[in-house]
């Protein structure tokens, strides 16, 4: 589904495949990852994900109210993706999770090699804002009740991902 | 727990914030009660925050979610605070689970509600209920868009 296709609701569907726009990276098994930029669990698993050889694929799964920041942080990784930063923006954030304000997220372009006026501009987008909540969205039609929820062969694993499934992975 | 097709018990319970509000209060929009065990922990703090995040969508099929667990209103209202959510929470902290247990999801040896979902319609007739098999799996927000999808539509 695109950000402009018509919103089918809300209910079940199954986690979407793999798409020509998605953020992936890596090689081996895939394993799609909803979770949110100001999760510590999400950091966690993003070390522990970080270690084992597969194919990450990240998907938004911002819960405002419980991490006031999430969706101005999902929206300022899309803003990096836009200038090919996906990844070093999505290793920044997680890396130090004390420094989130926007002070710090320009800092943090600056350290990337952003434009930091194209990055205010894109993060508040329209465009970004449909595309984080895309995410978003298909993660509820697929039953994401919690961060991070990584999807392995059609199988939901809620929370970090434990050491069976890191040895499943290779890990 | 309570089946689809039966009447809705009737109930009576403070808000957060003291405000009464019984079944009666319900007649004419579709409600899902939402039992959770406790207020503020870590789970059931993941499933009404996302609930929350859905609200819009709730209100535009006219439904509504309210919360029920047996705290007291002081602390539904902390955890509602600490959430940062809209959602009702109501209290059935005196007599302790009554309500939960006319809906059929208390559990007397562990004195807490299960965790559950009970959509009442607009007639007060229970339109749909589902418990998941254990506390810890969460009911996601999309067996409530399902539900309605099947009743409401």
């Amino acid at each position: 589904m695109t950000a402009s296709s018509p919103d089918r609701g809300l209910g079940s569907h199954a986690v979407p495949p793999v798409g020509a726009d998605d953020h992936v990276r890596g090689d081996g098994p895939v394993v799609i990852e909803y979770a949110d930029l100001e999760c510590l669990y999400c950091a966690k698993a993003n070390v522990l994900l970080s270690a084992v050889p597969v194919r990450r694929v990240f998907r938004h799964f911002p819960v405002l109210s419980k991490h006031p920041r999430a969706r101005v942080l999902a929206h300022a990784l899309e803003a990096a993706a836009i200038q090919s930063a996906f990844w070093e923006m999505h290793g920044s954030l997680f890396g130090d999770q004390g420094h989130l304000d926007d002070p710090h997220l320009w800092q943090r372009c600056e350290r990337l090699g952003l434009d930091v006026d194209a990055f205010e501009r894109d993060r508040r987008s329209e465009a970004v804002a449909a595309r984080v909540d895309r995410d978003f969205r298909a993660g509820v039609r697929a039953g994401v009740m919690t961060t991070p929820t990584i999807f392995y062969e059609d199988r939901a694993y809620p929370g970090v991902p434990g050491a069976d499934l890191l040895e499943r992975l290779g890990g | 727990m309570i089946e689809p097709g039966s009447s809705a018990p009737d109930f009576d319970l403070p808000d957060q914030d003291g405000n009464r509000i019984s079944l009666g209060d319900l007649k004419g929009q579709t409600s899902v009660l939402t039992f959770f065990p406790a207020a503020f922990s870590p789970v059931c703090t993941d499933q009404l925050s996302i609930y929350h995040e859905v609200g819009a969508d709730l209100a535009q099929r006219g439904a509504r979610v309210y919360g029920v667990s047996v705290d007291n209103a002081f602390s539904l209202k902390a955890f509602q605070g600490a959430l940062g959510i809209t959602i009702p929470l109501l209290s059935d902290f005196h007599p302790k689970g009554a309500v939960s247990e006319a809906y059929g999801v208390y559990l007397p040896k562990r004195g807490v509600s299960a965790r559950a979902l009970v959509m009442i319609g607009p007639d007060l007739q229970v339109a749909w209920s589902y418990q998941p098999p254990s506390p810890l799996e969460i009911p996601g927000a999309n067996l409530i868009f399902d539900a309605l999808d099947g009743v409401v539509a």
